[in-house]
């Protein structure tokens, strides 16, 4: 048997499919017919000195594999299998699994670590497998340097696998202790050196309380620096990846070692090697982010009572660290602009002054501007890119005042930049840092506009006249023409100051769109999602030009689904062209379809849309199926009842849409549409109803579909309901259950982390609508008595949620709207019922004096509704 | 080299529209979903159910110009309480209505507003039923704010202002969602010499309909809504009329007194009273009253076209097929009948609107009915009319000529009210 799992372990990475593919079925098979003497063999072979590499290294992976699965649900299933083996089988493969950690052979150790911080992840949150740590920290004091390597980058991925909760403390300081040791610059074997500062980076989660006690955390710190002088370039990186580690977890530890760093990150941003560099520009890229979030958080003036203070490392640094980036700047590598993913020293300085000038506003404004005077004009390519780049960097974070009157005398020079500079470098550059004026300095919120009718007329020549330029830099300038669109899409009811040139801005896009060469530098995507904006901001004197662009948008559309017989990439791209021209659709129908003043006209067209729509869902592609999917949406709401007659040929899209597991987003944005229809259809809806009904139950009970689409799952109960009424009827014994137990796990939150809590209000937020719906649905009709005996939970749920205090604002209105409903609806058979929950009285007056105008109406209206209920 | 996982590089493209457009249609979708559920908890629909007048045989008014209807607006505002309730066949909504022009644009309109009979005798308990407040002179008009933009239509039809407001929908400004069920529709009256708008009633808030809602919970909804929409602020660029609330009382002793004599910021013309539990319902009804005396209106009397008050009282009606003269109601009172000499002469149609002068016979009743009248054919109407007058009208100014009902009528109905209250308290609550 063992020769056998060898053999078939080769074959399964044998170069014949044919023999590679039969060795496949034979693994299943094997694995399907006895499990836990599978996983025996495997762990065996994993643990055997004579076997092959390969085929060693595969059983480990098999064996990782069958422990772990990205899919929420097969790694429940695939935990549940590990803990109901025998714990016999479990010893024999773990004492294997510890056992290869000492092998010579570098892959077999690695692949042994991986798998053991599988099973600890699996085990140690259950109390089981106790003697792991000590194993292991016992393998560390004695053997061979390979063992110790090997055994402290197994407690790195442990640390990384298990949350520090399910650690014991004293193992916590064992395990930091054997790290920081293997660390330490006594160690003379780099392998074991640069093993335990990867392990320090995972294990950093676990030393909150290391990290209080002064002295210990002196000692880590202490020796993280030094391992950044390292002679070893990998254990530099390493040290630096701990401190930028450090920065974001251990910010407010921070001022003691501020200095130090900084000195450290200095020098090897002018002198180490790129990969070390770029770690150290990181660590001050992410104090920025650590600053911004408290100042965003607290407000600008620190008062004193924040969970964590600003220590205003950056504006400290400011003197020192300005000049350092703009250095950094001068390093580009040619040909940059051209590379999607180009990341490099000039590139990470540039995003790190951009943080700083978040960080402190104001005050970076005058370190730079010498710098920009200094070599916006100089013969050398880079040094008027750099300047440029500089410039660009800092307009997001200081205050208008200071930077517009920079901006007006910059303006002229960047629009001839843009035009005449010989290099694509600073070309590219120019277009993006306009692009940042329009973004933060360009908009009805500001009071002096650097856009004036004197120069509007040259800008939008300029970036139209750019947009004819190499791709990388036509792309910039679509950017840029985004932006200043966006500027003028709040405007008054004045004519847009674009008007003049619409059409010509229109036409411009339009023909970037058809451009050879529109593949590269993403640039069909950015004319597209240009004109989305230009349309956006159309008004009743420049509509009809939009109007005018939509048969040629139909007749691209028209032509991707024309084309046959096209290779893989081809076809890809083709997708992605249909996914943009259903995306711009769906903006002219959103824009066009809501206005009075063009909705009639642009109908005409609704016909031949929606024919081409539904092509689009014969093709294999998510993005696109989306796209059109929003477009129907759009579509549906601005032909109101007249939709019906999309239906019998929607229909299966729709389904298919509901089914999408796969592709969720499709599937939520499917869902969305069901409730467009409904809002349309209204009870024309109705002989879709049970079809739509059973797919969305089934949807709501898969444990496949990804957990962000139940929440508007039960929001669409509500649409239905609100559009069929009472005919409702027959679901509520299938919908009501799946609401209640919903609603009974969504009541509480405690100890649950921010995600969490977001997605329990979601969902908290779709079960109330659809009551609200339901109720609505149902309202002076006969039968309304079929919900008074859902009415207690409701009640109940209600009441819980007030008193669990964990809601945010929406889901209060929400909340305070249904306990309105249910009055309204049920009226004083509910009376009793209403008056004995507390949501009817402390919840309600707390809406009712709620500075939130919109829980204070849903609160005046539930007001209302139970006075009525209770006083008849 | 790729940059690190969350660190986004700083020049790529910073946009991506596509999660842009899928956030708006969200945002677009919970919009319409709080519309359609905002539509449901005031119940009715957010169209306005317009019934316009079947094309069929008779004289249709000729097309009336602008200027026509403009003059017609400087006539003195009796003109504007009557109403004809003609039976229906097409439904519109407020949005479509106002692209109608002349006169079908009058007549749709006309028939959109709660028109008050007037008060010819005491409803019964005044003091627990009623609102009063104190009608404020001017422009009777329908505000609607839709599309970023308000307008004012007068009781004709015609555009009064064409302005931005901070109503909802009332002024463009950014409003993602691109909603258009988002307009509103107010009951005003504006006030020439402080150039306000005086909110009389909502008819339609943010989309939903307020038509099948109790005066009381309308009127408790304008006093919420219109402070926070920002309408009464001073006016500014985005909001060029200020809106205004009266001040509305309970018709209780108390309430008749502020009404009648207090002091308001604008002129009087009369009292209106609203019964609580009413529907705003179009056209004439008995649930909403006007009633003046010369202490609180300038306009007691009908006066003619120049001002003056004619020596005999003037009544406008319409002349059926059967040559009887009607009134405006539904269904109309008959005040007598024409000979057929007489039509045949002056060359009169079924449908025309005639004026005739009350003459010294007067009006005879029997059994609290209209029995005779003394009419006095003098002519047709001023064209640019579209219904004859109410009954409630013409008996009230012939009260006003002969026996008018005074404001210590009002008040001792109120009292005489209140003592049998405390006189019989049981038999109040069995009641």
């Amino acid at each position: 048997m063992a020769m056998e799992v060898t053999q078939i372990l080769l074959n399964a990475q044998s170069v014949d499919g044919a023999v590679r593919k039969h060795a496949e079925d034979n693994l299943k098979q094997f694995q399907e017919q006895n499990l836990p003497s599978f996983l025996l063999s495997l762990a065996g072979e994993l643990a055997n000195e004579e076997k092959p590499a390969e085929s060693r290294k595969l059983a480990g992976l098999i064996l990782k594999n069958a422990l772990d699965a990205k899919e929420q649900h097969r790694k429940y299933e695939f935990v549940q299998r590990w803990l109901a083996l025998d714990p016999s089988v479990k010893g024999q493969i773990k004492n294997c699994l510890i056992k290869t950690l000492s092998s010579p052979s570098h892959d077999a150790r690695s692949t042994a670590s991986q798998v053991i911080a599988k099973v600890a992840g699996i085990e140690l949150p259950q109390k089981q497998w106790p003697e792991l740590i000590g194993t292991l920290l016992s393998n560390i004091q004695q053997l061979p340097a390979h063992t110790k390597q090997a055994t402290l980058e197994t407690l790195g991925y442990i640390c990384e696998e298990v949350s520090p909760e399910a650690v014991e403390q004293d193992n916590v300081n064992q395990i930091l202790t054997a790290v920081v040791q293997g660390m330490n610059a006594s160690e003379v074997n780099n392998d074991v050196r640069l093993a335990a500062t990867r392990a320090l980076y995972n294990a950093l989660g676990f030393a909150q309380a290391n990290f209080s006690n002064d002295m210990e955390r002196d000692y880590i710190m202490r020796v993280v620096c030094e391992a950044t002088l390292s002679p070893e370039v990998k254990i530099r990186q390493a040290a630096f990846e701990c401190l930028v580690a450090i920065s974001s977890t251990y910010y407010e530890k921070l001022a003691p070692y501020i200095h130090d760093i900084f000195n450290i990150t200095a020098k090897a941003v002018k002198e180490d090697e790129e990969p070390v560099a770029l770690q150290a520009i990181e660590f001050w890229s992410s104090i920025c982010d650590e600053e911004i979030d408290i100042l965003e958080e607290y407000g600008s003036d620190f008062t004193g009572d924040s969970e964590v203070p600003c220590y205003y490392f950056i504006k400290q640094a400011l003197p020192v660290l300005v000049p350092l980036l703009l250095e950094t700047l001068l390093k580009q590598e040619e040909d940059q602009d051209q590379d999607e993913g180009a990341w490099n020293i000039a590139m990470a300085g540039g995003t790190c002054l951009g943080l700083v000038a978040r960080t402190v506003g104001d005050d970076i404004v005058p370190l730079v501007m010498p710098f920009i005077e200094l070599n916006i004009t100089k013969p050398d390519w880079r040094q008027r890119e750099a300047a440029t780049y500089a410039f660009g960097s800092i307009l997001e974070g200081p205050s208008p005042e200071k930077l517009v009157p920079l901006v007006n005398v910059a303006l002229n020079f960047m629009l001839s930049a843009l035009m005449k500079d010989p290099s694509n470098h600073v070309k590219d550059t120019t277009a993006w840092t306009l692009g940042r004026m329009f973004e933060f300095l360009h908009g009805s919120m500001l009071e002096t506009p650097i856009i004036t009718p004197a120069n509007c007329q040259q800008i939008v020549t300029v970036l139209l006249q750019s947009m004819k330029d190499v791709p990388n830099v036509a792309e910039k300038a679509c950017g840029a023409l985004y932006f200043l669109a966006q500027g003028y899409e709040d405007m008054g009811p004045s004519p847009s100051p674009l008007t003049p040139f619409f059409q010509d801005i229109l036409q411009a896009l339009y023909a970037v769109t058809r451009r050879e060469d529109a593949g590269e530098s993403r640039l069909r995507t950015a004319a597209y999602e240009t004109l989305n904006e230009v349309v956006r901001c159309s008004t009743d004197d420049t509509s009809p030009m939009v109007m005018q662009l939509v048969p040629h948008i139909m007749m691209e559309l028209h032509q991707t689904l024309e084309a046959h017989k096209l290779s893989t990439d081809e076809r890809e791209k083709q997708n992605e062209l249909q996914g943009l021209l259903c995306g711009c659709l769906q903006v002219i129908i959103q824009k066009l379809g809501s206005s009075e003043a063009t909705k009639y006209v642009f109908l005409q067209y609704a016909d031949q849309m929606m024919a081409l729509f539904l092509r689009v869902f014969s093709c294999r592609s998510a993005t696109a199926h989306e796209e059109a999917m929003l477009a129907i949406g759009a579509l549906a709401y601005a032909t109101g009842s007249g939709f019906e007659k999309y239906m019998s040929e929607f229909y299966r899209y729709l389904e298919m849409g509901l089914q999408n597991f796969e592709d969720y987003q499709v599937c939520a944005i499917t869902v969305g549409v069901v409730g467009d229809l409904c809002r349309a259809l209204e009870d024309k809806i109705l002989p879709y109803c049970d079809a739509i009904m059973t797919q969305l139950l089934k949807d709501l009970s898969s444990n496949q579909l990804h957990r962000s689409v139940k929440p508007p799952i039960f929001s669409c109960f509500g649409d239905i309901a609100l559009a069929i009424g009472e005919n409702f009827e027959k679901y509520l014994v299938y919908a009501m259950p799946m609401l209640q137990s919903a609603a009974e796990l969504s009541a509480h939150t405690s100890g649950a982390d921010d995600d969490m809590t977001e997605y329990t209000n979601s969902l908290r937020n779709g079960i109330l609508e659809a009551y609200s719906g339901i109720f609505q649905g149902f309202k002076g009709s006969p039968k309304t008595q079929l919900l008074m005996p859902y009415a207690p939970h409701i009640l109940q749920f209600l009441d819980s949620l007030y008193m669990e205090k964990e809601m945010d604002d929406v889901v209060t209105k929400t909340a305070i709207g249904v306990l309105g409903d249910l009055a309204d609806t049920l009226g004083s058979n509910a009376g009793p019922l209403i008056q004995q929950a507390i949501s009817s009285k402390d919840f309600l007056n707390e809406c009712l004096s709620s500075d939130d105008h919109m829980i204070k109406e849903s609160a005046e209206w539930a007001k209302l509704a139970i006075n009525r209920a209770i006083s008849i | 080299m790729a940059p690190p996982d969350h660190r986004r590089p700083f020049k790529r493209p910073t946009i991506s529209d596509q999660q842009r457009r899928r956030e708006l249609s969200l945002l677009r979708q919970a919009q319409n979903r709080l519309d359609a559920q905002q539509r449901a908890r005031c119940l009715a629909s957010t169209v306005l159910s317009l019934e316009a007048p079947e094309p069929g045989p008779g004289p249709e008014p000729e097309p009336v110009l602008e200027l026509e209807l403009a003059s017609e607006s400087e006539y003195h505002v009796e003109e504007e309480e009557e109403g004809d309730s003609r039976s229906p066949s097409k439904e519109f909504d407020v949005r479509q209505a106002s692209k109608l022009r002349g006169a079908e644009a009058r007549k749709w309109f006309a028939r959109q507003l709660m028109l008050p009979e007037w008060m010819i005798d005491v409803p019964d308990r005044l003091s627990q039923d009623w609102y009063v407040f104190a009608r404020p002179s001017g422009k009777r008009c329908f505000v609607v704010s839709s599309n970023g933009i308000t307008v004012s239509r007068l009781r004709n039809g015609s555009v009064l202002h064409r302005f931005p407001s901070a109503l909802p929908g009332g002024a463009r400004t950014r409003d993602v969602s691109g909603s258009a069920q988002s307009y509103s529709i107010l009951d005003c009256i504006f006030h020439e010499i402080d150039q306000m708008y005086y909110v009389i009633d909502m008819v339609c808030w943010r989309g939903y309909s307020l038509y099948d809602c109790t005066a009381e919970f309308r009127f408790f909804w304008s006093n919420s809504k219109l402070n926070e929409s920002g309408a009464c602020d001073p006016p500014s660029q985005n909001h060029r009329y200020r809106f205004s609330l009266v001040p509305i009382y309970n018709c209780d002793e108390n309430g008749l007194h502020a009404a009648y004599t207090g002091a308001v910021t604008y002129i009087k013309d009369g009292l209106l009273f609203y019964n609580k539990q009413a529907h705003y319902q179009t056209g004439n009804t008995p649930l909403a009253l006007v009633w003046k005396d010369e202490k609180c209106s300038q306009y007691v009397i009908d006066t003619d076209s120049k001002g003056n008050v004619p020596r005999l009282q003037q009544v406008v009606l319409e002349l059926q097929e059967d040559l009887k003269l009607i009134t405006s109601d539904d269904p109309p009172v008959v005040f007598g009948c024409l000979d057929n000499d007489l039509v045949q002469k002056s060359g009169l149609c079924t449908g025309y609107l005639l004026k005739f002068a009350i003459g010294n016979g007067g009006l005879s009743f029997a059994d609290g009915r209209l029995d005779r009248a003394d009419l006095q054919y003098l002519g047709k109407s001023n064209r640019a009319r579209a219904f004859a007058d109410s009954y409630s009208k013409v008996i009230f100014q012939y009260a006003v000529r002969h026996s008018p009902l005074r404001i210590d009528d009002l008040l001792s109905a109120i009292n005489s009210r209140d003592e049998r209250e405390n006189e019989h308290p049981d038999v109040e609550m069995i009641d």
